[in-house]
């Protein structure tokens, strides 16, 4: 099939004052992992709920698997997996019944979609008696991601299914969705994690009801604008405040352990810049400084990205 | 200390100052109360519908039969030769009282000898019964004492007082068939507004509508299994009236356990059609309370008569599903009557369930906006 | 495991042995560490590890099972309200009253910790200039202005341990980091941090941390020494290692 799984055309949404989504614009290809990152209310949630039939945009238009999102809704509507996030589960029925009624739902069972959820719910199945108020965090994004797919969908959407969980259960929902990904599902996932947009095929960097770039989460690193140094050293907050003030700077943020210097000056030798802040920070009394040029990670470009108004501090 | 609690009650009055539907909510209902309570809270009667019973009409009958008439309470409504010829005015809810004249009444007050006169009266309502037949009592007795005047000789009128479908004045009689509609009202449509709001705040409601399944099936499927619990519910309320308060049964009881399921139909229809249009589960149960337990209370006739409310609350008492339920319990359990008299009542309930279940369709929006 | 004691008066938090059960099930299990005073401190833990049962208990909200803990150098069990007056408290879920404007709510706070009503107008100043906000509806503001203003709320009455439960969720990565950059500014003037997150590169930025695991603190120290301790990379890695054992 060569027509995107999905195309967003364009489309605005506001709520009362809000303007939620501004012209926004991409395409998901078949079985592609695509990711939707940035932070709360930047319109990753509208996006979604416009996707799935949910709301009807402002203007612009949309289209799933080649379906109007207006006018086949119900074309749609059978043929998604669907997960808006939180865990919408009902917590007084156990493992087995969500399953069977999600399954139901749809007109199927749960043993015509075991084949494709097993990798999955393999990992519950043990506490299929269980009621699902009584599964802990992770356990439930498992069974919540079962019963969006147990009647095979041809599309997936994951509403930040990573919101709310610590990393180690993060990082196990991602390596199924990798599962996933190999069995040819088209995936569109959202996430406020900057480290997760790494394993995704695709990303749209989406804030403030816009989206800010889309690529691959290598490709847009290499679009950084200007020459990016990773700096370490001893009191670092202390450093943080010279290096603000050192000339060129054009924006200092910690990473962790280091720094992220940008110089202002598109096109100029890392070399260079490198020399020139060895000499500053010498001068402001700053021994055993490291300082090295890097690749602009995803969370580097989406700092750069985002608007001066949305920066101001 | 002072300044701790002076700055967090400021919080609070204006939490209760910003809540503006809440704040309406609060104000209005003491209002709508009192001045709902107000009027229905007369036990005056009026417009009481009069059958008079005239065999053999003469000066006296048709004298008091002026009187009664002037009397501006009454309306004369039938008038017949036999109590046979009235009886089916009580039976249909057509005749409040019916005042019976002995044969050759006049004849026997010019013999001195005691006329009577036979006042029925239809006590399903006790309290209203006992003021109409009071009425008529006194038409009668100033009549008597008028003709007593006159002649030297004492009259008597013998009245006898017959309290129909109620002869003991039984209050609960009253009150039992609007308690099983107050129950089954509040129950019902709780039931529905709970469930339907509580699968909107899950958020499993959203997983259920990107789905193939269409929103009267989501309708129908919520309003159904509470039909099973609803149907216990007016078992246990039957039950209950009929073993411990020792309420007639007079009539079908099937027929009543089928015109209980079918108002409770009408509840839980209301309680979705609330639920779709109110945005959190707190408030869908103050509005499914309020819609449902104010009108039923007051404006059903099952605690005050409707007859002695202004005419524009008699008006509005015929949008209230409980009004017409109502005069159906009580007609089967009290009178004893079946549905050839019921068979009005039961048709709006059909209307009504209808009414409101496609509300409810059309108002669930296959969106969420 | 922790580094040798300080005298008391330099430690803002001491925990011996404090332990929680509800029924059966021990969500905190004799843990023993401490806080030196003016330390960003960050307290680690999967879900369900007994992270927010233990904060909890810190605050004054849940009384301990067993053990005892010095929190800004008073007993927890016997002067907890003294201390509720010596601490600020932020969380995720619940910072400031959306249906209030900016200074409402600061008036609020003031009041409630008993400041006069001219310190509530300075400090009130001073935040709202250091912020950049006007006198909004809190529930107009975005999430991030939402956040930074509950952190300066938190401040507001200048407690001695500031306690912020995931404080950074969901915000873009611009606030986070002039989140964190609030924090070091009030440990830098003093003020303890006690803080916990989901975001593992925000642990790097801590002087000291411990990661709980099934109700037990299975280790604590700066970020540099238990990755040379454990020999990996990064505290995420950490994580993972010690939350999954297999």
């Amino acid at each position: 099939m060569t027509d995107p799984a999905a195309v967003v055309r364009d489309v605005s949404k506001t709520f009362g004052e809000t303007k939620a989504l501004d012209g926004v614009s991409f395409e998901a290809h078949h079985g592609e992992l695509f990711g939707l990152v940035g932070p709360d209310g930047g319109g990753k949630t509208t996006l979604f709920r416009i996707l799935t039939t949910l709301l009807i945009p402002d203007s612009g238009s949309a289209t799933v698997l080649g379906l109007d999102v207006v006018r086949d809704l119900w074309a749609i509507r059978s043929r998604v997996g669907y997960m808006p996030g939180r865990f919408s589960l009902y917590g007084d029925l156990t493992v087995r019944e969500n399953l069977s009624f999600f399954a139901s739902v749809f007109g199927t069972t749960v043993e015509q979609g075991y084949e494709l959820i097993a990798p999955v719910y393999r990992q519950i199945e043990m506490f299929a008696e269980r009621r699902a108020d009584a599964l802990s965090g992770g356990m439930k994004q498992k069974l919540a991601l079962s019963c969006a797919l147990v009647h095979r969908p041809d599309i997936l959407f994951l509403d930040e299914p990573t919101t709310g969980v610590d990393s180690v259960s993060r990082r196990e929902f991602w390596d199924q969705l990798d599962m996933l990904r190999s069995s040819g599902l088209t995936i569109v996932v959202s996430t406020p994690y900057m480290d997760e947009a790494m394993r995704c095929d695709r990303v749209a960097l989406v804030q403030g009801g816009r989206i800010l770039q889309i690529d691959a989460p290598a490709q847009i690193g290499s679009r950084y604008p200007l020459p990016l140094i990773d700096v370490t050293g001893a009191e670092r907050y202390r450093m943080l405040l010279a290096l603000r003030k050192a000339p060129h700077a054009h924006s200092v943020y910690p990473f962790g352990t280091s720094l992220h210097f940008t110089d202002e000056r598109p096109g100029h030798d890392p070399l260079s810049v490198i020399a020139d802040l060895r000499e500053y920070l010498t001068a402001n009394g700053f021994t055993d400084v490291t300082a090295q040029p890097i690749e602009a990670g995803i969370e580097d470009s989406f700092m750069e990205l985002m608007t001066p108004a949305q920066r101001a501090s | 200390m002072i300044s701790t609690l002076g700055a967090f009650m400021t919080k609070e009055v204006r939490h209760i100052l910003r809540d503006r539907q809440t704040l309406t909510v609060l104000l209005l209902m003491p209002l709508i109360q009192v001045v709902l309570f107000g009027y229905a809270l007369r036990s005056d009667v009026r417009d009481v519908r009069l059958a008079i019973v005239d065999p053999s009409p003469d000066y006296a009958t048709l004298a008091l039969r002026d009187r009664l008439q002037a009397a501006r309470r009454f309306r004369i409504v039938a008038t017949g030769r036999s109590m046979s010829d009235i009886e089916p005015l009580f039976r249909q809810g057509r005749a409040d009282l019916a005042v019976s004249f002995e044969p050759q009444f006049a004849a026997r007050l010019e013999s001195r000898e005691p006329a009577r006169v036979l006042i029925a009266v239809d006590a399903s309502d006790p309290n209203t019964g006992s003021t109409m037949q009071a009425y008529a009592r006194a038409v009668i007795t100033a009549y008597e004492q008028e003709l007593g005047a006159k002649g030297a000789q004492p009259v008597r009128i013998a009245p006898e007082v017959r309290m129909r479908f109620n002869p003991t004045l039984e209050s609960v009689n009253l009150f039992i068939p609007g308690l099983i509609a107050l129950v089954l009202t509040l129950v019902s449509a709780l039931m529905t507004a709970i469930s339907l709001s509580r699968e909107k705040e899950r958020g499993t409601l959203e997983i259920l509508l990107v789905s193939p399944l269409r929103p009267w099936q989501i309708i129908v499927g919520k309003v159904f299994p509470y039909l099973g619990l609803a149907f216990a519910n007016v078992l246990t309320a039957l039950v209950a009236a009929w073993l411990v308060f020792n309420v007639p049964f007079r009539g079908s009881v099937t027929l009543l356990l089928v015109e209980s399921i079918l108002y409770s139909m009408v509840s839980l229809a209301i309680g979705v059609l609330v639920a779709s249009l109110t945005p959190s589960q707190r408030v869908a149960m103050l509005v499914a309370l309020l819609a449902t337990m104010l009108p039923s209370t007051l404006l059903s006739g099952m605690v005050f008569p409707l007859a002695s409310m202004p005419k524009v609350l008699q008006v509005l008492s015929n949008i209230v599903p409980a009004r017409w339920f109502i005069v159906i319990a009580r007609g089967i359990m009290l009178k004893g009557v079946g549905l050839e008299h019921l068979w009005k009542e039961t048709l709006v309930l059909i209307g009504m369930t209808l009414f409101f279940m496609m509300a409810a369709v059309r108002s669930f929006k296959a969106r969420v906006a | 495991m922790t580094a040798p004691l300080a005298a008391p008066a330099d430690l803002a938090i001491v925990a011996t042995d404090l332990t929680r059960r509800f029924g059966n099930f021990t969500a905190v299990d004799h843990i023993t560490f401490d806080v030196k005073a003016g330390e960003v401190f960050g307290f680690l833990g999967a879900n369900g590890a007994g992270k927010t049962t233990a904060i909890k208990m810190l605050i004054g909200l849940l009384e301990p099972t067993s053990g005892e803990a010095k929190v800004a150098g008073l007993d927890l069990r016997t002067q907890t309200e003294e201390i509720r007056r010596r601490i600020g408290y932020m969380s995720q879920k619940f910072s400031l009253y959306e249906d209030l404007t900016v200074l409402e709510n600061i008036a609020l706070y003031g009041g409630i910790y008993g400041l006069t009503d001219r310190q509530i107008r300075e400090r009130a100043a001073v935040m709202l200039e250091t912020l950049g906000l006007s006198d909004d509806l809190v529930g107009r503001l975005p999430l991030g202005w939402k956040q930074k203003l509950a952190f300066s709320v938190a401040l507001l009455h200048e407690p001695a341990i500031v306690f912020l439960d995931e404080p950074t969720g969901g915000v873009d990565p611009i606030t986070r980091r002039q989140f964190w950059e609030m924090i070091y500014a009030a440990a830098a003037r003093g003020t303890t941090v006690f803080v916990t997150t989901h975001y593992m590169d925000e642990a790097e930025y801590c002087d000291r941390i411990s990661i709980m695991v099934d109700g037990r603190i299975a280790t604590i120290g700066t970020p540099l020494e238990l990755k040379q301790q454990w020999k990996v990379p990064s505290i995420d890695e950490l994580f993972v290692r010690l939350a999954r054992p297999s």
